[in-house]
């Protein structure tokens, strides 16, 4: 019999009951709650009389509407107000642990897991947001799920699920210097497409994705669902359990070794079957820019944008029509030449603290370029706001002529007062570059930090490799 | 939730690959706490050419001529044709609330995202799913014939042209069992009681660490 994958073990060990219908019932051990997708959920639970099962396997934090601005005064924004509200209401009166916006360990779902040691290896972890495949990388079954599945978790701590197909991409060799996570994902889904990975888990492998940090793992697995894929993995290894050991949810003393022994079977059997392998040379990927509107619109930034003539697909040919003309772009011209009016280093995929670094590596001892109206830094967590100020980024950012914010989703989907204009192109290190994603008729292209660092101080993309870099920060960080 | 047997309704053709959700609900309208509401502004950035905030009249707002939603002969339409990889992007449940609160019972497309896939079906929708030269007759014959309605039959897995052509499609007998009876979820799950309590037990063995509290 063939070995099992990561995802099978996972799966396996959460099983509740299969049912005759081919469904699965599958155990979820925790999730994270926050206030966009979950007021329905309460409110269902409230008015069918039913009661949260286990609240201990529950973690709040308001992150998608706080402002990033001085929050002393509250949220400006009354509808934004009332759902941040509720959500307070809702953990209160069910009694759910809720990070506050006031409160200094606030801020992005997919941040507070990881950093609150929350996100465990061999979990089973739900959140009512898509990026919920960032807590792979910890070698956890981790997916973004609906707001009747966040009620269904509530009240049964179960879901009803089909198992997915095993999809395998292997990235061997050596990143470049200047290359990181964000360019290697950025890669992976220009080379499979959007919907490739429907259907499927999708384990990340190979000695640049076992070279790479947690960070920068996470960054990797966060962006599965921009691949298709819900569910994003990594193995298991001492950088994991190195991690996750000391945060404040880990286990601790006696349940803590006990819990590494288990850990360290949470990777694929040398011999595991997978539906689909992907294989990527690390040396090939240079740093990526989207051009379009969809995240598989990629090219390397020494590239150019490209022509629909070229295109022998009708569908995809008029994707790209589509595309240019939202983005107001020319068939054939350099990427470099991308007109730029704002810079966003922010959101789940890229505002933890190795990301802030990454881009004041780039920042340091330069100026922001003139024509950018806006460039703001927004760090994924308060922990991580107060890590980058201890080390001086903030410092940094700001003499570069960066601002410096406070936690939250931001600019990455703009439901708080953080946003583009109309017609305006943005670097943004976030995930989604669809139409009116960061602000009606705004204009997204999504870099890693480095990337949008450059671009702030040059005004329009530069190739990060040709830049000198701070040689401590870029140690402590991933552009080696 | 409503449950979905037969449903015969006027179709409107969405000739568009990878429509997020982003698309379907634009962000600003999730501010909202109820799962009601959210049929004008599906859509919204393309259906209308001002920028959409919540509580605005949308009665009054300019509607986007071009789009085809707007098109005189298929307003009324409750079933959708799309293209692939239909409900891209988030996993925001307010995509098909907004779907059927605008009226859309089904939506026939290629392909889906997983997540919306399964949302749709959390709210008495059927997405069905034809092959591609299917979908091309279709949107054809959408697109030639005014008046083009669609006759859709869940127990039979059937889509019936008004010429009486019969298109099979598949469906998981789970979740046909679910939406063809209405059925609440939680409530299933919930039978199975002493399955979730036994794993629990079993679980609170193997990995302790779970169900201590810090
Ligand atoms: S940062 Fe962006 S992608 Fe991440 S949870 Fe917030 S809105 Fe979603």
């Amino acid at each position: 019999m063939a070995g099992k994958t990561l995802y099978d073990k996972l799966w396996e060990d959460h099983l509740v009951a299969e049912n005759d219908d081919g469904s699965a019932l599958i155990y979820i051990d925790r999730q994270l709650l926050h206030e966009v997708t979950s007021p329905q959920a309460f409110e269902g639970l409230r008015i069918a009389g039913r009661k949260p099962r286990r609240l201990e396997a529950n973690l709040a934090t308001p992150d998608h509407n706080v402002p990033t601005t001085d929050r002393t005064n509250g949220i400006a924004d009354p509808v934004s107000r009332i759902q941040v509200q509720t959500l307070d209401d809702n953990c209160d009166s069910y009694g759910v642990t809720e990070f506050k916006m006031d409160d200094i360990r606030q801020g992005i779902v997919h941040i507070v897991g990881p950093e609150q040691g929350y996100t465990l290896p061999g979990l089973t972890m739900v959140c009512g947001d898509s990026h919920t495949a960032t807590h792979g990388a910890f070698g956890a079954m981790a997916f973004g799920v609906g707001t009747s599945e966040v009620e269904h978790v509530l009240a049964t701590q179960c879901l009803r699920q089909k198992k997915m197909k095993n999809m395998l991409v292997r990235v061997d060799g050596e990143l470049g210097t200047g290359v990181t996570a964000k360019d290697v994902v950025l890669a992976v889904i220009g080379e499979i497409g959007t919907a490739g990975g429907n259907g499927h888990a999708i384990e990340f492998a190979g000695t640049a994705i076992e070279s790479l940090s947690m960070e920068g793992r996470m960054t990797i697995c966060n962006m599965a669902i921009e691949a298709g894929a819900r569910v994003g993995l990594v193995a298991v290894d001492d950088k994991t359990i190195e991690y996750v050991k000391g945060r404040p949810f880990a286990p601790k003393g006696e349940q803590w070794d006990m819990a590494v022994e288990a850990w360290k079977d949470l990777h694929s059997d040398a011999d595991a079957q997978f539906d689909r392998v992907v294989e990527l040379k690390a040396e090939d990927i240079i740093p990526q820019v989207t051009w379009g509107t969809s995240p598989e619109m990629v090219k390397p930034v020494t590239g150019n944008i490209p022509n629909p003539e070229k295109e022998s697909n009708p569908v995809k040919k008029e994707g790209i029509e589509r595309a240019l003309q939202y983005m107001d772009m020319k068939a054939d011209t350099p990427i470099t030449s991308i007109p730029l009016d704002k810079v966003f280093i922010g959101s789940c995929t890229n505002a933890r603290i190795e990301d802030l670094r990454e881009a004041a590596a780039v920042a340091k001892g330069r100026k922001v370029s003139p024509s950018i109206k806006q460039a703001m830094v927004v760090p994924g967590s308060g922990l991580v706001k107060e890590q980058a100020e201890a080390e001086g980024l903030h410092t940094i950012f700001t003499e570069a002529g960066f601002e410096w914010r406070e936690p939250g989703c931001s600019m990455c989907l703009a439901m708080n007062a953080d946003r583009l204009e109309s017609g305006e192109h943005c670097a943004s290190t976030s995930n989604r570059n669809f139409e009116g994603r960061q602000g009606q008729g705004g204009r997204t292209h999504l870099v890693s930090p480095a990337m949008a660092a450059a671009a702030a101080v040059h005004g329009h993309f530069v190739d990060v490799r040709e830049l000198e870099l701070d040689s401590e920060l870029a140690k402590a960080s991933e552009v080696h | 939730m409503e449950a979905f047997t037969q449903h015969t309704g006027l179709v409107v053709p969405l000739d568009r690959s990878n429509v997020d959700t982003d698309a379907i609900i634009p962000k600003q309208f999730l501010k909202s706490i109820k799962r009601t509401g959210f049929g004008p502004n599906l859509f919204d950035e393309w259906r209308y050419l001002d920028h959409g905030e919540p509580g605005m009249d949308n009665s009054k707002r300019p509607l986007n001529p071009d789009f085809v939603m707007n098109k005189e002969r298929y307003q009324g339409a409750s079933i959708l044709l799309a293209r692939e990889n239909f409900g891209c992007g988030s996993s925001r449940e307010h995509a098909p609330w907004a779907l059927e609160d605008y009226g859309i019972k089904a939506v026939i497309a290629p392909s889906y995202a997983d997540i919306f896939f399964n949302n749709c079906f959390k709210n008495g929708i059927l997405p069905i799913v034809l092959d591609h030269a299917t979908m091309d007759t279709l949107f054809e014959q959408t697109e030639a014939n005014e008046g083009f309605k669609l006759d859709i039959d869940l127990d039979k897995q059937t889509v019936t042209m008004p010429n009486g052509d019969v298109i099979g499609f598949e469906v998981e007998s789970d979740r046909k069992h679910s939406l063809y009876n209405g059925l609440d979820d939680i409530g299933i799950t919930l039978q199975q009681e002493d399955a979730i309590s036994k794993y629990e037990e079993e679980r609170a063995k193997r990995a302790p660490w779970l169900f201590s509290s810090n």
